[in-house]
């Protein structure tokens, strides 16, 4: 059976989902995606949905979800990479994903998980250390 | 049965001379039309009709036995509507065939009024039709002309500008209806993902009235933004628009909103973690010498 997997990057979790979604597909990850954070007890999860050209209000409502049970088994849910034209589409299907916090790429949103967890997060080129 | 389609194959050489006449002095324009490109759109134009009237059917002028006339009226107003007559001056040339038709009647049917009443009225039906195409052909092509320009201004004015790195912003002029939201949507969001920005600042100083339409189109931006990862800020708040916002009871939720560019530029460099600091005084003498902090827009 199909499934996406879903790699641990220390205290984080990362999914990066590359083929076609179909609801059954997006319920098998909902539901391995809340068994690893228990298992592992990771308190991040990072989507990248970047190669994703069709997301309908099922798996819309299926990532909002899953920011929700993550929430609950105290882990932040960050989506990154969604294609213009999909956000278009979900803003014009009335889902605006509140609750689920996003981010432009993999790299942001990582930077945006390390600051939501204070965890140990490496310095950026761009950070200029006050002297 | 009409007699009309016979009359005019009879005479109409002479209904063409006089019409030329007619019209010449009725409508010509030479400083846009050549003589020579008069004569033969009129030589083509009553050829057609005649055609037309040959099929004995001058009450439906959309079957077939017209549609050579109906394109040549079509082509004609649209191609003066480009040249630049008046629509009363096109709809002239074609009502201006009236006088040689009758005359054209008269001579064929002077013995029996009646008969010439009723040709003169199916005439003037015949001619009020073929105007009102003219007249429809002229305005089509005009709106054409319209829509093209409002296409080409809301292309125009939906620039998105990067103020720096990581910071966007997209001055919004002019009302925002639902094309023009999706052009700004489309332009924002494209822009979000070439120049990697996590914030984008909408001025709405140019944004005459804020309604709960407009409002909703913004919303919709923002949370498109929003999906994509970027923050929005909105900016160039009107007191009088503040004022409207609340007494619609419009929510801006969760969004950020300053009255001024600059405020809004100063929160994005806040939010990247950078600030601006003066370096040296600025020399009193110099007359270039700019404040500390930007005022205007």
């Amino acid at each position: 059976m199909e499934r996406i997997p879903i790699l641990r990057m220390g205290n984080f979790l990362l999914v990066t989902i590359q083929v076609d979604m179909h609801d059954r597909l997006a319920l098998q990850l909902q539901d391995d995606l809340t068994q690893r954070i228990a298992e592992w007890g990771s308190t991040g999860v990072l989507i990248d949905i970047s190669t994703l050209e069709i997301v309908d209000s099922f798996i819309g409502r299926m990532l909002a979800n899953i920011a929700a049970m993550a929430r609950v088994l105290d882990a932040e849910t960050v989506v990154v990479g969604m294609q213009p034209a999909v956000a278009i589409t979900l803003v014009e299907l009335g889902m605006s994903l509140t609750g689920v916090r996003t981010a432009l790429n993999v790299e942001s949103g990582m930077e945006l998980l390390y600051e939501l967890r204070g965890a140990f997060r490496p310095e950026s080129e761009d950070e200029i250390s006050q002297a | 049965m009409s007699r009309l389609p016979e009359i005019i194959r009879r005479h109409e050489e002479e209904i063409r001379t006089n019409w030329l006449a007619q019209a010449s002095a009725a409508v010509r324009r030479v400083d846009l039309m050549s003589d020579k490109e008069f004569q033969t759109q009129s030589r083509e134009l009553l050829a057609s009709i005649a055609e037309g009237a040959q099929s004995g059917d001058i009450t439906h002028l959309d079957s077939a036995a017209w549609s050579h006339a109906r394109e040549l009226l079509t082509s004609m107003s649209a191609s003066r509507a480009v040249q630049g007559f008046k629509p009363s001056e096109t709809a002239t040339f074609v009502l201006s065939l009236k006088q040689p038709l009758f005359i054209a009647i008269r001579k064929e049917l002077s013995g029996s009024p009646d008969a010439m009443f009723d040709e003169i009225w199916n005439a003037t039906l015949l001619l009020d039709k073929l105007s009102l195409i003219t007249a429809d052909a002229f305005l089509a092509t005009r709106e054409q002309l319209i829509v093209r320009q409002q296409q080409e201004m809301m292309e125009l004015s939906t620039p998105v500008v990067k103020l720096w790195e990581g910071v966007l912003a997209l001055p919004i002029i002019g009302t925002l209806d639902s094309a023009r939201t999706q052009v700004i949507m489309e332009s924002l969001l494209g822009a979000v993902v070439q120049t990697n920005s996590k914030v984008a600042i909408i001025d709405i100083t140019g944004v005459p009235t804020v309604d709960t339409l407009v409002a909703q189109h913004l919303l919709k931006t923002i949370t498109a933004a929003r999906l994509m990862g970027a923050e929005c800020i909105i900016s160039g708040v009107r007191p009088q628009i503040a004022q409207t916002i609340v007494h619609l009871g419009i929510d801006l939720g969760q969004i950020i909103t300053k009255a001024k560019l600059a405020d809004a530029f100063a929160l994005a460099l806040q939010k990247s973690g950078r600030t601006v600091v003066r370096v040296s005084k600025p020399a009193a003498s110099t007359p270039l010498a700019k404040p500390e902090s930007p005022k205007g827009e």
